[in-house]
């Protein structure tokens, strides 16, 4: 088991490393100059050399690489081109507000689609099977940003039950775990669950119904033991898997949440990302980039190391 | 040299060479599956009114008013009412499924061909060629996809051809793990070998025999890409990163029409109603072409 975690753990360091060389050569994929953002064109020669040492523009791109990231490891992603802020401070408090939001999101989803999977699983075939099918195919085809839309218009605009937009009453301001405060997550968690929601309910449909086709259930049954019994074991096994699929689908949320951030003007990583695309702020588009993908790293690394306390067979091998 | 074994592979496996008769089988099954061409039905029309948008619109999609801003649906002239600018909303949904579509199905086909390339080479050569190109891959699976969309066409910047490069980047190492596993199963089978002593080249090898059991499995998994492609690519231009105004694109659509759900939500709401039909109408097809390329099994 501990080797097992340990083999994990080694083999998500190169990963790790190439996240952060992906997020940091991507923005040199982009035409044209980071500081046409600040500069004005027709800024003298001294200005524009100036701008670029104080920014570590002027140094070949593996130098840049290298202090970026000796300092991104001490936490330090280097002052937003736009704003002049700390990068590091601003990435926290958005991926704190989409780390919220996806895990509501996830929280739904998971929790339905568990339900529905296993009432499906269980009643296969059944008007309830084709009715849970039907809404995970609807989940995992609507454009999420359009049912936000849609939720907007019948929750907010005709039946004036939750606000449209913002993380509280004072548009983005420091959240709090109150009342208030929920009635802003409601519309966008709910937009956002219905992705997770449809592939957890086809995970757990089809993991059911061979499970219950197997012969150790039979054998469970033929020994007496009550439904929910026999349910114990059927959950017991399933769980691997699904925990595999719901790890992946938060790490998808994370960076899926953009385009739902962006309809309820939801105060997190997307509205930052949108910022710092259209105002080419390299420091900040690398900084919430390199922070997303870390969070995935880390969550795939998490799953991989639960799997086998829930499954024993899988640290063995 | 025609080897026609029957393959224990676990996915869907067209014969060595695709003969007449599977297609055949595949075709008949689909045909009695209602579901199937309930979904074709409803592509091939919007395709059709996308194709023949120029000649079938009502209106030009261009031509704006100031005075006929967000009517709204059932609109005296205008069926679909019109949008913030006063321009025909059927007609631009008609011509906007041109770039829609355009934008959700090029990356598919270019990932099933750049990747089927990549994984027919990785697998077939295996060791530490295979070993080098499947590592690079597994770096892209450490974004979520979305993520990886975003941020690619955010870095190269806003523009249609930009989009498609970042959606076919987020495909190609999903295809390319598909088509390499394959490949690697192939590979070890007898008649590959017989054909290899028989003096045959890898090139050819690879075109007659192993090429055949590939693009099965791969083609499967790519139709079911296309649901996510599209709904992708309108999710780009949706955030500005996509297709540019005044191009009719469903998604640019829906977020210039944003600031109309107050006003006129049911017109504002449109454009992904057609997202998401053609989204669904993918991905019921993409199924029930699964389950009938599996009848070998």
């Amino acid at each position: 088991m501990f080797a097992y975690i340990l083999k994990r753990l080694i083999y998500a360091i190169p990963i790790a490393l190439s996240v952060t060389v992906v997020s940091f050569v991507l923005v040199y994929l982009a035409p044209g100059d980071p500081l046409n953002a600040i500069a004005p064109a027709d800024a003298p020669e001294e200005v524009i050399q100036a701008l670029k040492s104080a920014y570590g523009l002027d140094k070949p791109v593996p130098v840049q690489y290298g202090l970026w990231l000796m300092r991104a490891v001490q936490g330090d992603l280097g002052l937003s081109i736009a704003s002049g802020r700390e990068v590091t401070a601003e990435v926290l408090s958005a991926v704190s507000n989409t780390l919220l939001l996806a895990g509501m999101a996830a929280a739904i989803g998971v929790v339905l689609g568990c339900i529905l999977g296993a009432l499906a699983g269980y009643r296969h075939g059944t008007w309830i099977d084709k009715a849970a099918t039907a809404l995970s195919v609807v989940g995992v085809s609507i454009p999420h940003y359009w049912l936000g839309l849609v939720l907007t218009i019948l929750f907010s605009i005709w039946l004036p039950w939750f606000p449209a937009m913002g993380a509280g009453p004072g548009g983005s301001g420091e959240w709090l775990w109150d009342l208030e405060h929920l009635r802003y997550l409601v519309l966008p968690a709910l937009t956002l669950s219905v992705i997770p929601m449809g592939i957890i309910t086809r995970t757990v449909r089809a993991l059911v119904a061979d499970m219950l086709g197997q012969e150790f259930v039979t054998a469970l049954r033929a020994r007496g033991l009550s439904g929910g019994a026999v349910f114990r074991h059927v959950a017991k096994n399933t769980a691997p898997t699904v925990l595999a699929v719901a790890g992946l689908q938060i790490g998808y949320l994370m960076g899926g949440s953009i385009l739902v951030e962006t309809v309820f003007a939801w105060p997190g990583t997307g509205f930052l990302l949108n910022t710092a695309i259209f105002q080419r702020d390299i420091p900040l588009l690398q900084g919430t980039i390199l922070v997303l993908c870390m969070f995935f790293v880390v969550l795939n690394l998490l799953v991989d190391i639960l799997q086998p306390l829930i499954d024993p067979r899988m640290g063995r091998s | 040299m025609s080897a026609t074994l029957p393959l224990p592979l676990p996915a869907a496996a067209a014969p060595a060479q695709p003969s007449r008769s599977y297609w055949t089988v595949v075709w008949r099954q689909l045909r009695r599956d209602p579901m199937a061409m309930a979904s074709a039905a409803v592509l091939l029309l919007i395709v059709g009114a996308a194709v023949f948008a120029p000649w079938l619109a009502p209106a030009d999609p261009y031509k704006a008013s100031m005075i006929k801003r967000l009517l709204p649906i059932g609109s005296p002239g205008f069926l679909l009412g019109t949008d913030e600018l006063g321009r025909d909303l059927l007609s631009r949904l008609m011509h906007g499924g041109r770039l829609s579509l355009l934008m959700g199905v090029v990356p598919v086909l270019a990932a099933f061909g750049i990747g089927t390339t990549i994984g027919l080479l990785a697998g077939y050569v295996g060791g530490r060629v295979n070993m080098a190109i499947m590592r690079v891959l597994d770096i892209f699976y450490a974004f979520p996809s979305v993520l990886l969309a975003v941020a690619i066409s955010g870095a190269l910047g806003p523009g249609m051809s930009n989009s498609l490069i970042a959606l076919t980047l987020v495909f190609v190492p999903q295809v390319v793990r598909v088509a390499e596993s394959v490949t690697t199963q192939v590979r070890q089978l007898d008649y590959i070998e017989a054909a290899r002593m028989s003096g045959a080249g890898a090139f050819s090898i690879i075109r007659t025999h192993v090429l055949g059991n590939v693009l099965g499995p791969v083609f499967v998994y790519a139709t079911g890409l296309l649901s996510v492609s599209m709904i992708l690519a309108s999710g780009l231009s949706f955030l500005g990163l996509g297709v540019k105004p005044p191009e009719p694109e469903w998604g640019l659509m829906l977020n210039t029409l944003r600031s109309a759900i107050y006003s006129n939500p049911w017109v504002a709401a449109l454009p992904g109603v057609l997202i998401f039909v053609t989204s669904i109408a993918f991905n019921l097809l993409a199924d029930s072409v699964r389950s009938a390329m599996d009848i070998r099994k």
